[in-house]
């Protein structure tokens, strides 16, 4: 009974639950918002009605998620505090500045001008309301530098002073802060992520209708968009997260080992990286692997006779320096997050080669597995993103603010295990709810399939489009 | 300047741009069972703040990163003590807002009115539970030497706080209404503007006890000044809307909220988060706010975009000008 109402583990579970929950939107509206925006600027340029439909068609989509995105959004902020008190008081000098300058320079942009494009269709003028989207898709990348700028000091804490005497940590030099080598390399990182995410989702549906032979004149241009989306974001993904584990392992090394479950440091060939394991749950002992020699210190240094550290090097030197502790991440969490991180992500990239290659100069596929594997695109990819982000931030345990701050000294000590209790299960049962609608409404905006926009006007040969009314 | 002053000022106007801004969205949300007649009534009524609803909410996120950025201490306290209470107005606020956008997906009428339900919920909790909160705020609720809060939820819920969320919750909700009648046309703005003729009697009243009763335990000149404001301002919203005038009677009441939510930070003053049981546990400007540094930073973000802000929103507000009629919502898609 105890156990279950302990605050720190509730907190935590909380947290994760509420975060890969915020998680499976933001993605789609920063990669959904693009989607539109290049659509819609296609109709603008060439008033073909097929991109108009697109245009709606994915608009819809988005903003069935964008209203999820808001709401569980103002539950993350709010956390901190009710949840993690000491955390917001020792950090909140660093980490809320950030905070407060991605709500100041991009929340109210991206609220403002989503409202505009939704319900301004026939009340501004086109060039203007096309701007509305891009400026809502640049507010939310926007908003996603700052966020990953607070969380890339949780990781590698920078530009800040620890005052001894109000025990808190001290913002010195907030370029430090925002120009962090880990945001530098997680921000690219995410943003092509969540374009592969949002890539996943127009090649879903696009599969779906062309599997059915219907929707030809919307949903095949969609698919190439979509294809070509997924290989190069995914290139770009790929890229990106290289630099972000260089970066890892000079800030983070215990990630990286235990990205690996490497227990011993390793150099050279032996530094190899395992592509599947059987073993003890935590890594500890291997029955069979299979391994590419190398490549873990090609990962880790870009050199081939490059070390990396083991757990228990890593562990010893970590006690050395902040007392004794276990300063492990649990092993089978971050060695197979890593994996189907790695794993999923370039099977993406592959199956939209494949796909671009089978459909190349109008051919259309007729056999029925290939449109099965390709609408499975969009919870692969969403998939691959959250296993990412559980990767990111349980690699970072027992840390809350990495060597600064423990996260078991970061929960709120006035808040009671039953408190946080009636929350996490309010929460579970809220958003669960929510999942069921929100998975619905969108398989059936998809099936409705791309909405018609009207004829053209007979006196200007152009269409004019209908507001959107709640 | 003393930067942390400014920044009180700073967190006190977010305040006010969001109980202002998103008060009345509350109003009309809570409007829909008295004024939503039938289906084309609550689809309009929705549609009054379709476009800005989102806009209005995003005050308080930002109202709170500020608070987190600026009085890490204020926020760590105000948060973690009020544990429940902000529970309950997060899972009001996700309740209202998708429901706002998945009201409309699909044509069945039990689907409708579930969403309906839910905006009605969604609307109240956070109007009732944002007073009792701030009256908490001002009157002081017992802190340890760590500024953690010591009571309980119950202590939360004393006479003179639920006097302060009867209060937000009827101002919000005249005020709601009188947007509808600026926003609507027809018999709708007829409704609308009587029923806010007969909750503003409600609203004068209560406003005004707990205005009075705060003044008396808190009382400071510029909070007498600043609740006087909200009282003459009320009064002539209530009188301007009983003539007819619904955008005068509009502003007045946007600035009864916004005096009201002052008076509330003036009688806090230098205090943030006063201890009821020690004095000397009590949070203020000074032990509660960020580095010099981290102020400066934020202050020179704070003075180049708000003006900015204030700028494109009131753009949009310009756009959507125009009231919502029976007829554009029966010609619009779906």
């Amino acid at each position: 009974m105890n156990e279950l109402l302990d605050p720190l583990l509730l907190a935590r579970w909380q947290f994760g639950l509420t975060t890969i929950y915020h998680f499976l939107f933001v993605p789609l509206t920063i990669g959904l918002a693009t989607t539109a925006a290049v659509f819609q600027t296609a109709w603008y340029r060439t008033g073909k009605a097929e991109y108009l439909r697109i245009t709606r068609f994915f608009g819809s989509i988005f903003l069935i998620n964008f209203a999820m995105g808001v709401v569980t959004g103002i539950v993350q902020e709010f956390q901190f505090g009710m949840n993690w008190s000491e955390y917001s008081r020792f950090v909140g000098d660093v980490f809320g500045a950030p905070l407060a300058l991605e709500g100041l320079l991009a929340f109210f942009f991206e609220a403002t001008f989503i409202g505009l494009w939704i319900f301004g269709w026939d009340k501004l003028p086109r060039g203007v309301h096309l701007a509305t989207i891009w400026a809502t898709a640049i507010g939310s990348i926007i908003s996603a530098y700052f966020i990953l700028a607070a969380n890339a000091f949780m990781q590698n804490p920078v530009g800040y002073e620890i005052n001894a005497e109000k025990g808190r940590a001290e913002l010195v030099d907030i370029w430090e802060v925002l120009g962090n080598p880990v945001v530098l390399a997680a921000f690219p990182h995410t943003i092509a992520a969540s374009f592969m995410v949002a890539a996943g989702l127009v090649i879903s549906a696009a599969a779906w209708h062309l599997a059915r032979n219907q929707h030809l004149d919307t949903m095949r241009p969609a698919l190439k968009f979509g294809l070509w989306v997924m290989v190069g974001a995914g290139i770009l993904t790929t890229l990106f997260g290289d630099q972000l584990s260089l970066a890892m392992v000079a800030t983070q090394p215990m990630k990286m080992a235990a990205a690996e479950a490497t227990y011993d440091t390793v150099c050279g060939a032996a530094a190899s990286f395992s592509v599947f394991t059987l073993g003890t749950p935590d890594g500890s002992t291997e029955l069979f692997s299979i391994r590419v020699p190398y490549l873990l210190s090609f990962l880790s240094t870009h050199t081939f006779d490059g070390c990396v550290e083991g757990i228990n090097d890593l562990q010893a030197e970590y006690t050395a320096l902040y007392g004794p502790g276990d300063y492990t991440p649990i092993i089978w969490v971050t060695y197979w997050s890593f994996r189907w991180m790695i794993g999923l992500g370039l099977l993406h990239v592959f199956i939209a080669v494949v796909g671009l290659w089978v459909t190349r100069k109008g051919r259309m596929p007729k056999q029925a597995w290939v449109w099965k594997v390709a609408v499975w695109s969009f919870p692969l990819s969403l998939a691959a993103m959250i296993v990412g982000w559980i990767f990111t931030e349980m690699g970072r345990q027992p840390w809350i603010v990495f060597s600064l701050l423990p996260t078991e000294s970061a929960v709120s000590p006035n808040v009671t295990g039953l408190q946080v209790l009636i929350s996490l299960v309010a929460f579970t049962l809220i958003y669960g709810a929510l999942a069921v609608v929100e998975i619905r409404l969108v398989i059936r905006t998809i099936r409705n399939g791309p909405p018609e926009v009207g004829e053209p006007d007979p006196e200007s040969g152009r269409i004019e489009p209908t507001t959107t009314v709640y | 300047m003393d930067l942390s002053v400014l920044w009180f000022g700073i967190v006190a106007f977010l305040f006010v741009g969001y109980f202002v801004l998103d008060g009345f969205d509350f109003g009309v949300g809570m409007s829909l069972p008295f004024l939503g007649r039938d289906e084309t009534d609550r689809r309009v009524l929705i549609n009054t703040i379709g476009p800005v609803w989102d806009l209005n909410e995003t005050w308080v996120i930002v109202a709170g990163a500020s608070l987190f950025a600026a009085f890490p201490e204020w926020y760590a306290t105000l948060f973690s003590g009020f544990y429940l209470p902000l529970l309950i107005i997060l899972l009001a606020l996700i309740v209202r807002g998708v429901s706002f956008e998945y009201r409309h997906q699909r044509p069945e009428a039990e689907w409708k009115r579930r969403f309906d339900g839910m905006i009605i919920v969604g609307s109240a909790v956070p109007a009732l539970l944002w007073g009792v909160a701030f009256a908490n705020i001002v009157q002081g609720i017992p802190l340890d030497a760590d500024h953690n809060y010591t009571g309980t939820l119950f202590d939360l819920l004393n006479p003179y706080a639920l006097l302060g969320g009867l209060t937000t919750l009827l101002l919000f909700f005249t005020h709601g209404v009188v947007f509808v009648s600026l926003k609507t046309d027809g018999d709708l703005r007829e409704r609308a503007r009587r029923l806010a003729t007969r909750t503003g009697i409600a609203t004068i009243v209560v406003a005004a006890s707990f205005l009075l009763w705060t003044g008396v335990a808190h009382g400071t000149p510029w909070f007498w000044i600043l609740a006087g404001l909200a009282a003459v301002t009320l009064i002539g919203g209530w009188l301007a809307n009983t003539r007819g005038a619904e955008g005068v009677a509009f502003t007045m009441l946007a600035a009864t909220v916004a005096a009201a939510v002052l008076a509330l930070f003036a009688a806090l003053f230098p205090d943030v988060m006063p201890a009821s049981n020690d004095p000397a546990n009590s949070l203020t400007i000074a032990n509660a706010s960020s580095s010099e540094y981290t102020l400066t930073v934020m202050s020179w973000v704070a003075l180049v975009f708000l003006p900015l802000i204030l700028l494109y929103q009131g753009w949009t507000y310009w756009v959507f000008r125009k009231r919502v009629t029976r007829a554009s919502i029966e010609a619009a898609a779906h």
